[in-house]
């Protein structure tokens, strides 16, 4: 995959201000500002409880931020719920325990947000997400039920079912960690597939090797503060705080 | 290292799969296990033998050499001369009174009875996914029609009843569309009021329309009363609980803490003190004048005191959902109606099943309590005119068996269902 393919555009899709929350009186988030362009992919790490999952999650208003301005495709994150249910219907999202309908089947999941939020007809939704669960190979899984599939199986559905919706940007909050190393692979290569298309897509992962692969960007997060970012190969290679070395020889060094 | 045993292993045969072994079957095999497993299972096992046969030669003699066709106790002490035998008579002869009540009329006996009839048919395709789905056009036309078929009077009534609720809906959804959900409630409530008090012109002008013998809500009664109470005020109370259990869960301070209080107040509360406040005191907080039935009082407050418990019960079931699901139904951009309406009651409500099952068969029992305010359900039929009257003074046994026996059929077939349903609701692992 050369660099190429992956065109990053200079229109900003994500743009992030002077950001604080606090949970209580923990200061969970502490003046992020990060703009992320169109195209771009973004891989954030850091320790746990350094507030990366936060982050994201505040980007769709799962979390609300208290301080500072989140801006997603020109539209500002306010307590209007118009506003937030507009973002959201742009903005896809996978989560670290899939989080499927377990009472729908992988179809119905797939088509209930672009039947009831975008209005689609039924038959159209069906057809739409039948081309997305062949991009993630279960097309034959339609008719089960989420428990019947392994996790890996799971988590493709839950990518399938974000893009049905025709996000114009994907979050990923730790994708891989419920899974088995054996299908740690199959999930990445999905997301991989989704980059190349062109997805801006903010991730959060431990998958160093999908950071090297894919990202034009890589945050480093500790203790509520973005503490360095800079290209994959700087990063890894060359990377400037003591805290982000400290990092990278933990996670790297086994 | 060389005292190490070498435990290198490589499988190069691969193990075939095999039939599991053959299960010693057979009764006495069977007993063995479950009834004679040892000398403490062995004792428990005779003694509970000895009751049961004890309980069955004692009553069977009873039962079988019941008389059936005297009317009065003392006829009946006559024909059997001492031996063992119990009065059916008085089923024989009060049946209508303990399944109608003492005052419906006997040339209308058909009316309640189709009523039952449909009802099976009105709530099949509620129980029942796989019926067709134009059935539940009758199921939303039956109440109107079971209550005239009961009440009787003109068919105008229930018609006009009806069209109000439509025009309330209509105005409804067209008034939410255009300036939000507040102003649509208001004017949909406006539109109800609007046409029944037109209708009520009408019905004023042609009470003779298409019309049934009318009979008063106080002629109600026996068992008759007991399903109409029951099925009235579970139904009911189940949206009512939904509401509850929703709003106690809502952001909204003032909505959470009334409905908090609410909830409280009534599971504080015995049951008969609300049917004595539906009697007594309900009236003197309307208008002076207006005179609402009996029977509607007491379902209002059935409604309540179960909706009250329906939806604790719910949102046991809203709690164990995980904060996953609420957070994926969010994240794709569903608003909260379609979130709770599509994501989170159909999997709450699942959970809650037993537990609603539950109440509904305890609040189908506790409608015998209306007996205590002088209304004759079937409880109130026994212990008021048939063992009062002087051929059946002194006879229980009968009269109670036969309210048992009908009880555990509805309760027994309710919870059947409850079983059945929760294992067609399954879809974890097939």
């Amino acid at each position: 995959m050369s660099e190429a393919q992956m065109k990053v555009s200079d229109e900003i899709a994500i743009s992030i201000e002077h950001m604080n929350k606090w949970y209580g009186t923990f200061h969970v988030l502490r003046d992020i500002n990060l703009d992320v362009q169109r195209g771009e992919r973004i891989v954030i790490c850091g320790p746990s409880g350094s507030g990366k999952s936060t982050l994201i999650r505040c980007i769709n208003a799962l979390e609300e931020h208290q301080q500072g301005s989140i801006t997603v495709d020109g539209t500002l994150l306010s307590s209007d719920v118009k506003n937030i249910d507009k973002v959201r219907s742009e903005v896809g999202m996978c989560f670290q325990h899939f989080n499927l309908f377990p009472h729908l089947t992988i179809l119905e999941n797939c088509t209930l947000a672009p039947i009831w939020v975008r209005k689609i007809p039924k038959k159209e939704a069906e057809e739409t997400a039948m081309h997305f669960l062949e991009k993630v190979k279960i097309p034959e899984q339609a008719d089960k039920y989420p428990g019947q599939l392994s996790g890996g199986q799971q988590q493709r559905v839950a990518i399938a079912r974000s893009l049905c919706m025709k996000p114009r940007i994907m979050l990923f909050d730790e994708p891989t960690s419920a899974l088995d190393p054996e299908m740690i692979k199959e999930v990445l290569d999905t997301m991989i597939e989704l980059a190349e298309d062109g997805m801006t897509m903010l991730c959060v992962t431990h998958e160093m090797g999908f950071a090297r692969q894919v990202a034009n960007r890589v945050i480093f997060m500790d203790a509520g503060q973005i503490v360095e970012q800079n290209k994959p190969e700087e990063f890894f290679n060359k990377p400037q705080s003591d805290r982000t070395k400290l990092f990278l020889s933990q996670i790297l060094g086994h | 290292m060389s005292d190490t045993p070498n435990i290198g292993f490589v499988r190069h045969e691969p193990i075939p799969p095999s039939a599991p072994p053959i299960q010693q079957a057979g009764m006495v095999k069977w007993m063995r296990e479950n009834l004679f497993s040892n000398w403490i299972n062995s004792i428990l096992t005779i003694l509970s033998i000895y009751f049961v046969a004890k309980i069955i030669l004692a009553s069977t003699p009873w039962m079988w050499n019941g008389v059936w066709t005297t009317s009065s106790l003392r006829e009946c002490r006559e024909v059997l001369q001492g031996t063992i035998g119990a009065c059916w008579s008085v089923l024989a002869e009060r049946w209508n009174q303990m399944l109608f009540g003492f005052k419906y009329p006997a040339e209308a006996y058909w009316r309640p009875t189709l009523a039952f009839v449909l009802l099976l048919v009105c709530i099949a395709p509620i129980l029942f996914q796989k019926l067709p789905r134009n059935m539940l056009i009758f199921s939303a036309i039956y109440p109107f029609l079971a209550f005239w078929l009961i009440w009787g009077g003109t068919v105008l009534t229930p018609v006009v009843v009806a069209l109000s609720l439509i025009a309330g809906y209509l105005a409804f959804v067209k008034m939410e569309r255009l300036t939000g959900f507040a102003t649509g409630l208001l004017s949909g409530v406006v539109a109800v009021a609007l046409v029944l008090y037109l209708g009520s012109f009408v019905t004023a002008a042609l009470p003779e329309f298409i019309a049934l013998e009318p009979v008063a809500s106080r002629d109600m009664g026996g068992f008759m009363l007991n399903l109409i109470l029951g099925t009235v005020c579970v139904s009911l109370s189940i949206p009512l609980g939904i509401v509850l259990a929703l709003g106690r869960q809502s952001n909204m301070p003032i909505i959470k803490g009334i409905c908090v209080v609410f909830i409280e107040f009534i599971r504080g509360v015995p049951l008969i003190t609300l049917l004595f406040v539906a009697n007594v005191v309900l009236s003197y907080f309307f208008p002076p004048g207006t005179n609402l039935d009996l029977i509607l009082r007491v379902i209002i407050m059935i409604t309540l005191f179960s909706a009250a418990y329906i939806a604790e019960v719910i949102r046991g079931g809203l709690a164990a959902l995980p904060r996953g699901q609420y957070e994926a139904a969010d994240s794709l951009g569903l608003d909260y109606p379609q979130a709770m309406r599509l994501i989170i009651l159909p999997q709450a409500l699942k959970i809650s099943i037993p537990g609603i099952v539950n109440v509904a068969v305890g609040l189908f029992k506790d409608t015998t309590l209306v007996s205590v305010i002088s209304m004759f359900d079937l409880v109130g039929m026994i212990r008021g005119p048939i063992s009062s009257s002087t051929a059946w003074t002194g006879i229980y046994w009968e009269l109670y068996l036969f309210a048992i026996l009908l009880f555990f059929v509805v309760c027994y077939g309710i919870s059947q269902y409850s079983q059945w349903l929760e294992r067609q609701l399954r879809t974890d692992h097939h």
